[in-house]
């Protein structure tokens, strides 16, 4: 069992610096909001307590959303009480009761992002002010969670990251009240590099195309860095427009270029349809410098390896959680999602999933739904039973640090969900990172009264 | 040499997509005067057909296996398509392949079943409403027809495969004398090309040398003057909008092996058919034609590293760049006819 991090001390600490910083800084938001009483933001009163669980619900990761919402609600259910549990049996801490969060019965409310900043902030503004939600959480870009995070930070409000993989978020970006479960694009990098340089040698050139977007930047920079730190040299490397849909003009000079691997760094249907192009182009049977040509995707997703079908067959990516894992964790997740659904849960149900538990499970043992509270009982903890191994919530960056999945597209899938293979655990140790890297300020805690 | 030999190559291949697109855009717009921002979803309800027929030939019935477990550890249920059943396994697999191309003959009626009841229903009631108007009610309907698909596909791509006759890449570099692996080109994409050129063709000898054709080219040029000979015009309008929505649909077909269909392909398609079409000269088939192919060329080199490298951001911006500056040097456009929207 876990100990509370959360200390008095550390509490008027907060408590202090906030308050400084209310009387400073100008209010985002209306002061009829805050609970002055509470002495922060949308304090529940009654018997409920309500969480904002914020999607895209419409948009190209709709699928990806409705998966994060099905496990938000799933999460909800056993805090609640229902159904098995799940991953409260395996989860490390045993301050989680079954009875809500504080005694208090969990409600939520949905707002859709359309994985657009401006509607998702736009949509957890009114789940904050209107429904009084305490903490917001989800999404699947990190142009979103970065920007749905400054709100909850100006707010007061405690964001729990759900799909992001940019190093923005807990990097240059990083806020007081913001939390990430899932890996990076470092991590990625980092985890990547021994297995393609056992598996395709120490001399090779990479060419890479990468989305024109912030995610984009990092992860083409996270797998560069990784890969020439062991030898590869990259021979060019080209952004590719978000709004790309027909890769060809990008793919078909790529033979010509000197290059024997192709990094793409793009996700989501811009993966989908590079990666096809890619195959289409001969490339997996190509050969280049004497070798076998070779394709990486730096993030896979297996909703998204799903529409590209047999073209993933062969190809490594990396990936934070992935339904076939064997820990206790992993199956009591993939149980009760499978038995409520019908189907395993993605990677973006599982982070969703576990940061819900997380987050009540850091109220209960703050004893209170003070976002400062929260944050505190938060950072540098250590858990496991979750999917991933044991776990560090790392309190310089709000970043957890755990075990980093290599996978590859499977050669002869058993069914339609069997579409990764996992090929080695990386260790956490293997992907953590000093904390000052990528720069950015934590700042203070901001309890948004 | 061989990057320009390869990039022109990519050029004609997404400029026989843009060229189809524009076609039937240009068709609709130059016999009912109707600005149709619905025609991208008609290309995407065509990749649909492609979708829907893979399921009606996957449909399945379930069987219980007990070498095998699922996800949670029970016995796994096999999914036995009944054709399969019917015809044995290596006839069905063949089939199921070859779904693409069959599922030609299967969009043909149902593109052009939803192409005149689009017509029948709703655009007929907007013939003589501001062209705003055209956009705004076209632009909803193809939102609705996005949002149902959505409902029933979901929003992630699906793939759809070439027939693996049609796997692989062609070495054009041998071919031209060029040393082996440097110009290669997929095979399905320079079957496309050739489906396009078809289909263009086609559409062109329709208009050109059959009687239906002769009257709408008269229609097109002055529809009172036949309506006064006593033909009824709105009838073979209303079929070239048909036939217009079975272009769309059949270039949404044969393109799901390039891209995975998915709910929102038809607007990646729809500003840049528009561009097409204005830069080709409203109302003007060649016109569209040859703007499609000039710009897929343009786009093509454009995205090439070396341009990026000395003009980065080019490759995003270049149709546009040179839609302006095509219609500054000739403002009705490459092949426009003076007096088309210009009224």
């Amino acid at each position: 069992m876990s100990k509370s991090n959360f200390t008095r001390r550390g509490l008027i600490k907060t408590s202090a610096v906030a308050g400084g910083a209310a009387l400073a800084a100008p209010r985002f938001f209306s002061p009829s909001w805050a609970d002055g009483h509470a002495g922060y933001l949308n304090a529940p009163q009654g018997s409920t307590v309500t969480l904002g669980f914020n999607v895209p619900q419409s948009g190209p990761y709709a699928d990806e959303g409705a998966d994060e919402l099905r496990a938000y609600e799933l999460a909800v259910e056993h805090l609640n009480g229902g159904g098995d549990g799940g991953m409260m049996n395996t989860f490390s801490s045993k301050a989680l009761q079954g009875n809500g969060i504080l005694g208090k019965k969990v409600e939520y409310v949905t707002g859709d992002t359309q994985t657009k900043p401006d509607a998702a902030r736009a949509s957890a503004k009114s789940m904050i002010e209107k429904d009084g939600a305490i903490m917001i959480t989800g999404g699947s870009s990190s142009g979103v969670a970065v920007a749905v995070q400054a709100l909850c930070q100006e707010a007061g409000i405690i964001f729990m990251a759900g799909l992001t993989h940019s190093n923005d978020t807990t990097g240059k970006d990083k806020k007081a009240n913001g939390f990430r479960h899932f890996f990076n694009s470092y991590m990625s990098g980092a985890a990547l590099a021994p297995i393609l340089g056992a598996n395709y040698g120490t001399n090779r050139k990479a060419y890479h195309l990468t989305a024109d977007y912030n995610w984009g930047y990092t992860t083409e920079e996270a797998v560069r860095t990784s890969t020439e730190a062991m030898g590869w040299e990259t021979v060019a490397a080209v952004k590719t427009p978000l709004a790309q849909t027909d890769f060809k003009d990008y793919v078909a000079p790529v033979l010509q270029s000197g290059a024997d691997v192709l990094v793409l760094n793009h996700y989501g249907g811009n993966m989908v349809n590079s990666l096809t192009s890619a195959v289409q182009f001969g490339l997996r049977e190509a050969q280049a410098n004497g070798q076998d040509f070779q394709i990486v995707v730096p993030l896979y997703s297996r909703l998204m390896a799903k529409g590209a079908g047999e073209n993933v067959k062969g190809i490594f990516g990396s990936t934070n959680w992935h339904w076939s894992l064997t820990d206790e964790g992993s199956k009591a997740f993939v149980k009760s999602f499978g038995e409520k659904y019908g189907f395993p849960p993605s990677q973006a149900a599982h982070t969703t999933y576990v940061q819900t538990l997380l987050y009540a499970d850091a109220a209960e043992r703050a004893g209170t739904f003070n976002p400062c509270g929260i944050a505190e009982a938060l950072e540098g903890f250590e858990f496991d039973g979750m999917g991933n191994g044991p776990t560090l919530y790392r309190a310089e960056d709000h970043q957890c640090f755990k075990d980093v999945l290599v996978v590859k597209g499977k050669e002869n899938p058993t069914s339609e969900f069997d579409l990764l293979e996992i090929v080695e655990v990386t260790p956490a140790a293997q992907v953590t990172y000093d904390a000052s890297i990528f720069g950015g300020e934590l700042g203070t805690c901001n309890p948004g009264a | 040499m061989e990057a320009i030999v390869l990039q022109l190559l990519s050029g004609l291949d997404g400029g026989s997509a843009y060229a189809l697109i524009a076609l039937g855009l240009t068709l609709i717009f130059g016999t009912l005067g109707v600005v149709n921002f619905a025609h991208g979803a008609l290309f995407m309800i065509g990749a649909f057909c492609t979708v829907t027929l893979q399921r009606i030939l996957t449909l399945s019935h379930t069987v219980i296996d007990d070498t095998k477990t699922d996800f949670l550890g029970n016995p796994a249920k096999v999914q036995v398509p009944y054709i399969q059943d019917w015809f044995g396994e290596a006839a069905s697999a063949t089939i199921i392949d070859w779904s693409v191309p069959l599922a030609i003959l299967f969009a043909i009626p149902v593109m052009l079943v939803i192409g005149i009841v689009m017509e029948r229903g709703l655009i007929k009631h907007f013939y003589k409403r501001p062209h705003a108007d055209q956009i705004l009610v076209t632009f909803g309907l193809a939102i609705v027809l996005q949002e149902i698909i959505k409902y029933f596909f979901g929003a992630n791509p699906i793939p759809a495969p070439a027939p693996d006759a049609f796997k692989g890449s062609f070495d054009f570099g041998q071919l031209l004398g060029f040393e082996a692996n440097r110009i290669i080109y997929p095979y399905w994409r320079l079957v496309y090309f050739g489906f396009a050129a078809l289909i263009i063709t086609g559409v062109f000898a329709f208009l050109q040398f059959t009687t239906f054709g002769m009257v709408v080219r008269a229609g097109m040029a002055d529809r009172e003057t036949v309506g006064l000979l006593g033909i009824d015009i709105d009838k073979r309008f209303t079929m070239m909008f048909g036939l217009a929505a079975v272009v769309a649909g059949l270039a949404g077909v044969m393109y799901t092996p390039i891209n995975s269909p998915n709910y929102h392909m038809g607007m990646d398609f729809l500003v840049i058919s528009f561009v097409v079409v204005v830069v080709g000269g409203m109302g003007s088939l060649p016109g569209a034609v040859l703007a499609g192919f000039v710009l897929g060329i343009l786009q093509s080199f454009a995205s090439m590293r070396e341009v990026i490298e000395f003009l980065p951001g080019i490759n995003q911006v270049v149709i546009y760049l040179a839609a302006i500056v095509i219609l500054l040097t000739r403002p009705r456009g490459l092949l426009g006819k003076r007096g088309v929207m210009e009224d």
